[in-house]
């Protein structure tokens, strides 16, 4: 049986020069773990390096800076846009019964993008935040780490474009003749308001990109003051890419919930129309925020209180998810197994997130937080705490169907109990340490009681979110080669029927 | 799902655009009541650049790195900077604006009473980030 990826043992090089969706999907799933352990080891070190004020383990700042800019490039990049290119090539054909997805070849080429991406930003290890911002990053920033950035960012947008065309024309074009657009599952349906954002907002970006090479080169002077450029144009550009594109993040991790949820909930969803609903609302409210970063930039009030009621008219969709999951598991029969707990954690952690961004987007409060710890606890509670929550739910949800067996459960949980303690004493509490006054990207601090307590209390539980990370890559070692065959019928006994629609299956072509 | 009917959900929708309706009216008469300068503001001229903060008052005198004011008194901060992006910060009394190259930024407050406040960078410029701190002493009125 075709769908049982590692159980019949291939050469490796089979499996790279493949265009067949299920094994470019286990590329991009290794490739992206390798990234999360890559970018997670990053983290542990900055955790460990503000344990206490002084420098503890890194020698000089230069160094944090350059480790915390690769961190957060390395793991929206390199982990949670290629997982989820990773379950949308596993899953989305199969649900919109088709063959293989619309263009192999360039599925294939796009993921081989990431590769290089990923050598070119870590080569390079840029030392001027994920965002860039001019003029230090034309001025100040060293070469050549900041160009390799750069053009690994290049590389890597192209990349998104490519998948995104795809998967639109794969979902749009290539769905069974029998099915209707109404009958796409959530999942798929993800991918489609997923891609049609990148397909809008990316272009933006990769001609601020370019118009920064060009800054550095010194044959222009878009951002550059010196020049007679504004550094705030960048600002606008880069922020009218990337705030929709957190939902490009957060929205398949919601796809995948919605696969999740019903299924150990053992009860349909809830309402299909409303999740379809708001996904398509929040790609289009979602481009009316951008400027929210911008508040402290020196904003007229006019301005400001536009981007804040943008902000604020897209939480309604954001919360209608919320509402579709909790209303499914009501009075489901819910078995809480590896998978489930992940989701429904997840969950709960989107909730405080959305919360806290509720904060953030009201003006005045916004000049108490942005640019603190507390800035680093909300986006943390989204990447880390539904984002990756969901997705590592849906590693455990789908690795029967890649091995052929099963993981262990009992180390499942324990890995889900530690990361869920572990991400709420790290990031609710940064949210606290912002309010206290600390700034983010920051080597070291002043010894103030409150702020050493709390980096003490985000320490310990980043170390406690390392160790379940180690157990988790344990478990997936140990248990794709030696764990106990499953059922693939029916992996979780769940008494139905395990993918929807559990009868296609795409042989190799 | 056929026949079942979804007025909890409209409930719960209707429950948050009234919510978020709520925290952007108060945001929106806070903002606007804040950005507000006094007239009588005295104006402090405040220069960002790698990595330390110089203020100017209005009699000319210049400080680096320490700002002394009064309390009791509203001033009014013009932000700019030299070389790179900066943000000035006191957190205590929640001033916070960028100091951006090419530009000046606006924003006042007033110390209502003595004491030793913290002044600190707090957009990302480069090595010495963490440590472009400066101290902001508000002292009792002269008069
Ligand atoms: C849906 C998933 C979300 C993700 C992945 C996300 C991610 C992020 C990220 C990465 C940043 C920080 C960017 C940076 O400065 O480096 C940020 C900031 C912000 N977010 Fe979110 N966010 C999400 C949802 C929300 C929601 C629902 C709201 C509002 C209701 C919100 C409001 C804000 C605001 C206002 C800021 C700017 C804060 C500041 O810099 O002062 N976010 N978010
Ligand atoms: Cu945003
Ligand atoms: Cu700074």
């Amino acid at each position: 049986m075709t769908m049982l990826e590692l159980q019949k043992p291939r050469p490796i090089w089979q499996i790279m020069f493949s265009t067949h969706h299920t094994d470019v999907g286990l590329l991009y799933l290794i490739t992206s773990l390798a990234f999360l352990f890559l970018g997670g080891t990053l983290a542990l070190a900055i955790r460990a390096e503000l344990f206490l004020p002084g420098s503890q383990i890194i020698a000089d700042s230069m160094t944090f800076n350059r480790m915390f800019t690769v961190h957060g490039t390395t793991l929206i990049f390199l982990f949670i846009i290629p997982f989820a290119s990773a379950v949308g090539n596993y899953f989305v054909p199969i649900m919109i019964r088709y063959k293989d997805m619309a263009y192999p070849k360039l599925n294939a080429i796009a993921f081989w993008m990431i590769p290089p991406a990923g050598a070119l930003i870590w080569l390079g290890f840029a030392d001027f935040t994920w965002y860039a911002t001019p003029p230090y990053s034309i001025i100040s920033a060293p070469g050549p780490a900041a160009d390799m950035w750069i053009f690994g960012l290049k590389i890597l947008g192209i990349s998104s474009v490519l998948g995104a065309i795809n998967f639109v024309v794969t979902i749009l074009k290539c769905k069974h003749p029998d099915m209707s657009i109404g009958q796409v599952p959530l999942l798929a349906w993800s991918f489609l308001s997923s891609s049609l954002i990148i397909l809008v907002a990316i272009p933006t970006f990769a001609a601020a990109l370019l118009m920064l090479l060009t800054d550095r080169l010194g044959v222009s002077g878009f951002f550059n003051p010196a020049l007679g450029g504004d550094p705030i144009a960048y600002a606008h550009l880069f922020w009218f890419t990337f705030h929709p594109e957190v939902y490009v993040l957060v929205i398949p991790a919601i796809g995948m919930m919605y696969e999740i949820i019903p299924r150990f909930s053992r009860k349909p969803i809830y309402s299909y129309n409303s999740g379809v609903f708001a996904f398509v609302l929040l790609s289009i409210v979602g481009f009316s925020s951008w400027a929210h970063h911008m508040y402290a930039t020196g904003m007229s009030f006019t301005e400001k209180t536009v981007f804040m009621v943008g902000t604020l008219a897209a939480v309604p969709a954001s919360a209608m998810h919320v509402f579709n999951f909790i209303a499914t598991m009501w009075n489901g029969r819910i078995r809480f197994s590896t998978p489930m707990m992940w989701a429904v954690g997840g969950i709960a952690l989107f909730f405080s997130a959305g919360a806290g961004g509720v904060v953030n987007s009201a003006m005045p409060l916004d000049f108490s937080t942005h640019d603190t710890y507390w800035v680093v606890g909300h986006f943390h509670l989204f990447v880390m705490g539904t984002i990756a929550f969901g997705s590592i739910g849906f590693l455990y949800y789908m690795f029967p169907y890649v091995t052929g067996r099963m993981y262990n459960e009992t180390m499942g949980k324990i890995h889900f109990i530690m990361s869920f303690v572990g991400t709420v004493m790290v990031f609710f509490t940064q949210h606290v340490l912002g309010l206290y006054g600390m700034p983010r990207r920051v080597f070291d601090y002043p010894p103030i009681p409150e702020w050493i307590t709390m980096n003490q209390i985000a320490s310990v539980g980043a170390m406690i979110i390392g160790v379940s990370m180690v157990i988790f890559l344990a478990n997936m070692i140990h248990s794709s080669g030696k764990g106990r065959p499953a059922n693939t019928e029916d992996p979780f006994g769940l008494g139905g029927k395990y993918y929807y629609p559990f009868e296609a299956r795409n042989p190799h072509h | 799902m056929a026949g079942h009917s979804n007025w909890p959900e409209w409930i719960y929708v209707a429950i948050v655009i009234a919510l978020m309706t709520w925290v952007g009216a108060e945001a929106w008469e806070a903002e606007r009541l804040i950005e507000h300068v006094p007239e009588d503001a005295e104006v402090i001229k405040v220069i960002g650049q790698q990595w330390f903060w110089s203020f100017e008052h209005e009699d000319g005198t210049r400080e680096i790195g320490e700002l002394h004011v009064e309390a009791g008194k509203a001033y009014k901060f013009e932000i700019t900077a030299t070389d790179v992006i900066h943000s000035f910060n006191i957190h205590d009394y929640v001033v916070l604006l960028d100091a951006v190259p090419g530009r000046v930024n606006t924003v006042w407050f007033a110390p209502d009473k003595a004491g030793v406040h913290d002044i600190q960078c707090r957009e990302y410029c480069g090595l010495i980030h963490y440590n472009m701190r400066g101290t902001l002493y508000v002292e009792e009125p002269s008069t």
